[in-house]
């Protein structure tokens, strides 16, 4: 089966600044793709210009066998796309803007059914006005679905949710899988990218610093930090062999008769090991 | 053409939908007309030798073709440019020529519409004969319609910002309207008034209506009017073509 998606080398500048430096990855399909980093990483330069909206300056970009660049309104059937922005006409109601976008559609999903997908039901009939902030992003996902494209981008679509509100966006994103959909998912939230992804590539300035399974990700070999104080003053051991570390320590501790003030052992958090991937000095 | 009938179906909703807009851009002229033809609708316009209410339904006809075609369309292009309406239509199958092709039919019909509201209140309140030279104004309405809307989204890509897009249309059609005679007759102008009014589209489009509708004129008797309407029609167009963008600008 090929690849939903093929990126080769990608470049793009706005001006001086270059955005992406040569980024590489590839997403088969039915996968969910996580693009993580920090806002100014790259992440929507890269999904824009797949998306057909921006033109690369360099690389070779393939999404679902066609070049975005070139591609017709035949390849605009097959692919869905949730931009960050959500704003849509305010005096239409929610039923009237799915049926409005599967009319753009030879053969869009049914209206009611991806309606009810998105938990949208009760507000139906009303108007976008009149929608919270979240059930606006979930508006924006039907558009996105009604098409019934075989690759789905979402562009962050859970910035400035409540935790209740991220929790069901996610039940809804995790429910496209068993759609069969293809996802190529945005965020700067690590737990969303563990949580949704099937694989995830870290960016970083333009460019991908960690490519994999979130599993391997967050599961790479990590120094455990072990604590304490010693008159007054803090001490941290970094250590791969932890057990070891500690045994020694305590043993010399006892021996000595003293006791090691505020003794602790940890792992680091995944997020801060998202932020040593993201924050390495730039070479 | 189901798509552009579909998308134009959507484009009439919204506009009468959307209060505000209909209203400045839709019965604004309407309730202007009535206002100013209880003023000084009887006077009489000596050099016209016309009566007040006879010469305002030109110049109203032509103040509603600014408001509609040229205002409302502006302003209505920038705000969906600005809150990413027209990126997201983009990322659709929907054609780039069915949107612009139902947004500009959408807007001749509502056109239409006021020019048949204003022709009739013309007729029931001030006396105003009915126009019998209808092929030459419907010829003469089209050409100002997709002449002003060229403008119009000509107009569109200098203006940076939703929030400025209303002040921005307003400040450039409201002197023009009243520069061009929508309001009243130019004979009394300054000199320098009438300078600008002789470069003036609307004047030449409000010219050309007024000898359709009152002197029984044709449209291929007014070759100048025609020319200067088209010419400018044709300067919007080209800005258009060549600076139109989808995307907010505005970041």
């Amino acid at each position: 089966m090929p690849a939903a998606v093929t990126v080769t080398d990608l470049r793009k500048s706005y001006g001086p600044l270059e955005a992406v430096r040569g980024v590489s990855f590839e997403i088969e399909q039915g996968e969910v793709f996580g693009l993580l980093g920090p806002n100014g990483a790259g992440k929507t330069t890269t999904v824009e210009v797949l998306e057909g909206y921006r033109k690369r300056d360099g690389g070779s970009v393939s999404v679902l066998g066609a070049d975005p660049q070139v591609a017709g309104a035949d390849w605009r059937e097959r692919i869905g796309i949730v931009l960050q922005s959500s704003a849509m006409y305010p005096n239409l109601t929610v039923l009237e803007h799915v049926a409005l976008f599967a009319g753009y559609f030879s053969q869009p999903r049914d209206v009611d059914e991806v309606i009810g997908l998105v938990g949208l039901v009760e507000k139906r009939d009303a108007r976008v006005k009149s929608l919270s902030g979240g059930q606006k992003r979930r508006l924006d996902l039907a558009l996105g679905l009604i098409g019934d494209p075989e690759i789905l981008f979402l562009d962050e679509p859970t910035t400035g949710f409540d935790p209740a509100a991220r929790r069901a966006a996610w039940d809804m994103i995790r429910s496209l899988r068993e759609l069969g959909k293809t996802v190529l998912l945005t965020t700067h939230y690590l737990d969303e990218a563990e949580q949704l992804s099937d694989r995830v590539a870290v960016l970083r300035a333009g460019r991908i610093v960690a490519i994999g399974k979130p599993t391997e990700l967050t599961g790479r070999k990590v120094a455990t930090e072990i604590r304490y104080r010693e008159n007054g003053r803090e001490v941290v051991v970094e250590t791969y062999e932890p057990t070891k570390a500690l045994h020694e320590l305590t043993a010399a501790a006892v021996a000595r008769g003293v006791e090691l003030d505020d003794l602790q052992v940890r792992k680091p958090t995944l997020e801060e090991i998202y932020l040593a991937l993201t924050e390495t000095a730039d070479e | 053409m189901r798509l552009l009938l579909h998308q134009l179906r959507n484009e009439q909703r919204l506009y009468w939908r959307s209060r505000e807009l209909a209203f400045f851009t839709f019965l604004f002229p309407v309730v202007i007309f009535v206002l100013l033809g209880s003023v000084y609708g009887n006077d009489k316009i000596s050099k016209e030798h016309l009566k007040g209410s006879h010469y305002l339904l030109a110049g109203m006809l032509g103040y509603g073709l600014a408001s509609t075609a040229f205002a409302g369309l502006a302003i209505v292009l920038v705000i969906r440019r600005e809150s990413a309406v027209m990126k997201r239509l983009r990322g659709t199958p929907l054609p780039a020529w069915a949107y612009i092709a139902a947004m500009l039919i959408s807007t001749i019909a509502v056109f239409a519409i006021e020019v048949v509201v204003l022709i009739v209140l013309a007729n029931v309140l001030f006396d105003v004969p009915f126009p019998t030279q209808i092929f030459s104004l419907v010829l003469a309405l089209t050409l100002g319609a997709c002449a002003f809307a060229a403008m119009g989204i000509g107009l569109t890509t200098v203006i940076r910002s939703a929030e400025g897009s209303s002040a921005v249309v307003n400040a450039i059609y409201l002197p023009l309207a009243f520069i061009a005679g929508s309001f009243w007759s130019p004979h009394a102008y300054p000199r320098f008034l009438e300078v600008i009014a002789n470069v003036l589209p609307l004047t030449y489009f409000i010219r050309m209506v007024r000898d359709i509708v009152l002197r029984d004129a044709q449209i291929w008797n007014e070759g100048t009017a025609v020319a200067v309407v088209a010419a400018w029609g044709a300067v919007g167009l080209l800005v258009a073509l060549r600076r139109f963008r989808w995307e907010p600008q505005d970041v």
